[in-house]
């Protein structure tokens, strides 16, 4: 890691070797979680906040698992986002809880760029628990982590991510972590859905389906939000799922040894066919086990940089 | 003082096209030819020897935030701020709290800027009641007690019929109606504009087509009904060319860009800054090259600061939450001789742009030019003196500019309005 | 962390040659061994059997540690023809040093139950002995067992908590700033002390 770098706020800011640093990191924590005491005291003492302006189940109980495990104080706070009324600002949230010295902020925020702005304000770590349509780091780490257990190496794999990518916090981070670690990435969707301007040499649109899982070594599908066809980005959740599921007939075509991740909650038969889940052929909950892992590593090496 | 002369100044008129080194004398406000007269008595001298005299300076879009919303500005705050940056008249938008839709408001604000008696305050009136975008305000009335247009500004009209009857009604009684072009719908969430940039924030974007599609309709309606419409704050290369294609048509239509969309890109809110924001968003570098070539070759009218102001609080946020809007009175002049410094504007185009023209478009009477009988509206410009804009030199009561800390080349001194000579800086 | 390219900035000064350091080290496990020996004979008079041999649990913390725990339960399948279960700690997630010095995590390989066991717990140099607290804090996450005994191949002193090894190979005074480096993997053993300049 950079010297001095306390914050997680968005994948872009790792190179290559912080990616991998935090993966080992995380690989080892994993062991702590199969003890029988499935707990070290190596943050004890330390105080996180788990800011969350979003519901959240999985990725706030896996943070907070994360901190039990290595022995931190959590706190959390939930401040349901309400565009009617408008409490506290979010500066002055964060310098009253400043006040409170907590060593740790894990912010969950609807607006892209709220972690980014939290951590010029505080001396805390500030770790981005997913910010809008923007960035959701941990995921990534952990997409690549459960990636890496089998594959080995990223480099020469064909990634498939099919779905909302322009709402997706979770594509945005993959596509930007991934494609660092040089996945050749497709992306597949209705238009209304898919970004409008290129982000790297090794991210392509695919022209369908068919396309984008055809010998794909992962494939990474996202859950689609019934609100999104209140704002025309989809006539109907019915006719979604006519085009984009992910099926028993397209996941044949994929690689033999494919790996099929969702970041979940998984809407089932909609993005993705009930069948494939119940047939195992799905890493879902591998990702949610090293989901604890990659966030005890995030808050061990960050919690561990010098503060001046 | 009733009676001055101005001594050796390099006089810059657009009409004539003249940038002289002359005198010019100004007797009760209103400027008169001297040279026939041998002596005149009681008058003062002012000696601006290598200074340049523009005719005195106009902002035809500026938001003063009075009444309502005082804590971001007030009318004696926005002209101190013009003061400082040599205007001699400012033009206020209607969207205030109560909205400038009536007579009370339109008369409160004029008799507050006469009782502060500074500059000319010319005030523009709401196109719908409680700019609600659905019934036309009483534009007659907003006329007869002194509005100098009509404008829904910052809530851009949606309703193409309504937009048609405002240009229709507006027409009767001979005022410009200010377009606010912008399609909402496509806009959406947008916080900035549209594009690798935005995508890199993870922020949603405000496609440039939002304001195209608008100005298209805006031009169609004009050209329809033969009206007189002023498109605001141009910001993008496609609004460009549809306004220099309509005027080829000869449409009645003219426009106005913000020394922002000439100077900065989108770039700049890379790293989420929040004066940085504002609305039309900061476009492309194409676009901003397109800005710039329209306003050397005529299609673009007039350079107006669309002074918006908003507290540090307000702007100490995310992208998201932060209002769109940035400051723009002290920054205008100096920013739009920096093409007089890279030799693409002439001081005449700056006094046409800055000057001439918005006294034209708003029928400001005889002003924007040196010439006899004309207001005595002068700015008197050190266009060699280098400075730097810095936080405590912002008059304004926000400090929202993405231009604190910049470094100028050139900084008005003086103006002379009602027969005051008032240092500027 | 000292990385190979900072060792040229450092004094090393030769404590132990080759042949002192193998002495050293064949008294340090012949000690270890003997005790282990009256244990084994005490637990079989008791259960009349040889079950004690299999009680004995080596640990070797890491790094330094785990060639020693390796050769030490070398010896006593040679000797006792027992195989020892093996294992190695890794005790940085329970420092208790400031936590902002951080080191990369190894793992920690325990892939037995320890509950009851006798360990013989294995590290090549001791100081202050907050090493092995945190090593024995960590041993009791995995479960209790019957009885800890320390072995270390050299103290130097300067301990800063009440830990007293069982089994010390050699006491040697470095002071403060005086690292001790143990080499026994080498084909030329040696032990350095090395002194920042």
């Amino acid at each position: 890691m950079g010297e001095g770098k306390k914050d997680l706020i968005s994948i872009n800011d790792l190179t290559k070797s912080d990616i991998y640093y935090f993966i080992e990191t995380a690989k080892e924590f994993k062991k702590i979680s199969l003890k029988d005491i499935k707990k070290v005291p190596t943050l004890r003492g330390k105080t996180v906040v788990n800011l969350f302006y979003e519901p959240s189940t999985r990725t706030r109980s896996s943070f907070e698992i994360a901190q039990k495990r290595l022995s931190a104080d959590s706190l959390n706070i939930s401040i349901p986002q309400s565009s009617v009324t408008k409490g506290e600002s979010l500066k002055d949230t964060i310098l009253n809880l400043e006040s409170m010295k907590p060593d740790a902020f894990v912010i969950r925020h609807h607006e892209s760029g709220a972690p980014y702005f939290i951590s010029k304000i505080t001396k805390a770590s500030t770790i981005n628990a997913g910010d809008g349509i923007n960035e959701h780091p941990t995921q990534c780490l952990l997409d690549i982590m459960t990636i890496m257990e089998e594959k080995k190496d990223i480099a020469s794999l064909k990634v498939a991510i099919i779905g909302d990518i322009y709402h997706s916090r979770v594509a945005r981070s993959d596509i930007y972590g991934l494609s660092k670690l040089g996945a050749e990435i497709y992306l597949y969707g209705p238009y209304s859905l898919l970004p409008q301007f290129q982000y790297s040499q090794n991210v392509k649109i695919a022209s369908s389906m068919e396309e984008a899982v055809k010998n794909a070594d992962v494939i990474i599908m996202l859950r689609i939000q019934k609100e999104r066809a209140s704002y025309y980005f989809i006539p109907s959740i019915e006719e979604y799922r006519n085009f984009f599921k992910l099926t028993q007939n397209l996941l044949s075509l994929a690689s033999k040894d494919v790996m099929v991740l969702h970041p979940g909650p998984v809407n089932r038969d909609v993005e993705i066919a009930g069948s494939i889940i119940n047939e195992n052929k799905t890493h879902i909950l591998k990702q949610v086990e090293n989901g604890v892992a990659v966030r005890m590593a995030c808050l061990y090496i960050l919690l561990g940089v010098q503060k001046n | 003082m009733q009676k001055i002369i101005i001594k050796n100044g390099i006089v810059v008129d657009p009409i004539t096209k003249t940038e002289i080194k002359r005198d010019i004398y100004i007797e009760n406000g209103v400027m008169k030819d001297f040279s026939c007269k041998k002596t005149i008595e009681d008058v003062e001298t002012l000696d601006v020897n290598g200074l340049v005299v523009l005719p005195g300076l106009i902002d035809m879009h500026v938001h003063l935030r009075e009444p309502g919303f005082e804590y971001k500005e007030n009318i004696k705050s926005g002209m101190e701020a013009a003061i400082a940056g040599g205007f001699t008249s400012i033009c206020c938008m209607p969207n205030t709290n109560p909205p400038n839709d009536s007579k009370s408001v339109n008369s409160f604000l004029l008799n507050r800027a006469k009782s502060i008696n500074l500059i000319n305050l010319f005030t523009v009136g709401a196109i719908s009641k409680d700019l609600n975008g659905s019934s036309l305000s009483n534009i007659g009335e907003l006329k007869e007690s002194g509005a100098v247009a009509i404008s829904d500004d910052g809530n851009p009209v949606d309703d193409s019929s309504l937009m048609a009857r405002a240009l229709l009604y507006a027409k009767t009684f001979d005022l410009p109606v200010i377009s606010h072009s912008e399609d909402i719908k496509l806009r959406g969430k947008g916080v900035m504009n549209e594009g690798v940039v935005s995508q890199r924030l993870g922020v949603v974007g405000i496609p440039a087509i939002a304001e195209e599609i608008a100005v298209a309709r805006d031009v169609a309606l004009a050209k329809y009904y033969d009206a007189r419409l002023h498109i605001a704050h141009v910001s993008t290369k496609g609004s460009v060319n549809i306004i220099r294609q309509a005027k080829k048509e000869g449409v009645s239509l003219t426009c106005e860009t913000c020394p922002h969309y000439f100077t900065l890109s989108e770039d700049s809110l890379l790293n989420y800054n929040t004066n940085a924001k504002m609305n039309p968003p900061l476009r492309t570098k194409e676009d901003v090259i397109a800005v710039k070539e329209a306003l050397l070759d005529g299609t673009i009218d007039v350079i107006a600061s669309d002074h918006a102001p908003h507290t540090e609080d307000e702007k100490d946020t995310t992208l998201n939450d932060a209002p769109f809007g940035i400051i723009g009175l002290q920054t205008s002049l100096p920013l739009t001789l920096k093409l007089y410094n890279e030799k693409k504007l002439t001081l005449t185009d700056v006094a046409r742009l800055m000057s001439l023209n918005p006294a034209k478009i708003l029928n400001l009477g005889n002003r924007g030019a040196i010439k006899n009988g004309f207001a005595g509206d002068i700015t008197i410009v050190d266009i060699n003196k280098k400075w730097t804009f810095t936080k405590d030199k912002i008059k304004s009561l926000s400090k929202n500019s993405p231009f604190i800390n910049m470094d100028f080349v050139g900084l008005p001194l003086y103006v002379i309005v009602n027969a005051n000579l008032i240092n500027a800086n | 962390m000292v990385s190979s390219g900072d060792f040229k900035k450092l004094d090393k000064i030769l404590l132990f040659d080759n042949l002192a350091t193998n002495n050293i080290l064949n008294d340090f496990i012949d000690s270890v061994l003997k005790a282990i020996e009256t244990q084994v004979r005490r637990s079989s008079k008791q259960q009349g059997s040889t079950s004690g041999f299999n009680n004995t649990i080596i640990i070797g913390i890491k790094e330094g540690g785990v060639p020693l725990a390796d050769l030490i339960r070398q010896s006593i399948k040679s000797r006792f023809k027992i195989d020892c279960e093996i294992g190695y700690i890794d005790m940085t997630l329970y420092r208790d040093d400031p936590f902002s010095i951080k080191k990369p995590i190894k793992s920690t390989e325990l892939p037995f139950n320890i509950e009851n066991k006798d360990v013989i717990l294995v590290d090549d140099v001791i100081s202050s002995g907050r090493t092995v607290r945190a090593a024995i804090d960590e041993i009791f996450d995995f479960g209790r067992p019957k009885s800890i005994r320390l072995a270390v191949f050299i103290d130097k002193g300067g301990r800063e908590l009440p830990i007293c090894p069982n089994f010390i190979g050699k006491k040697i005074k470095a002071g403060k700033d005086g690292m001790i480096h143990v080499d026994i993997l080498s084909k030329e053993k040696r032990v350095d002390k090395i002194i920042k300049k």
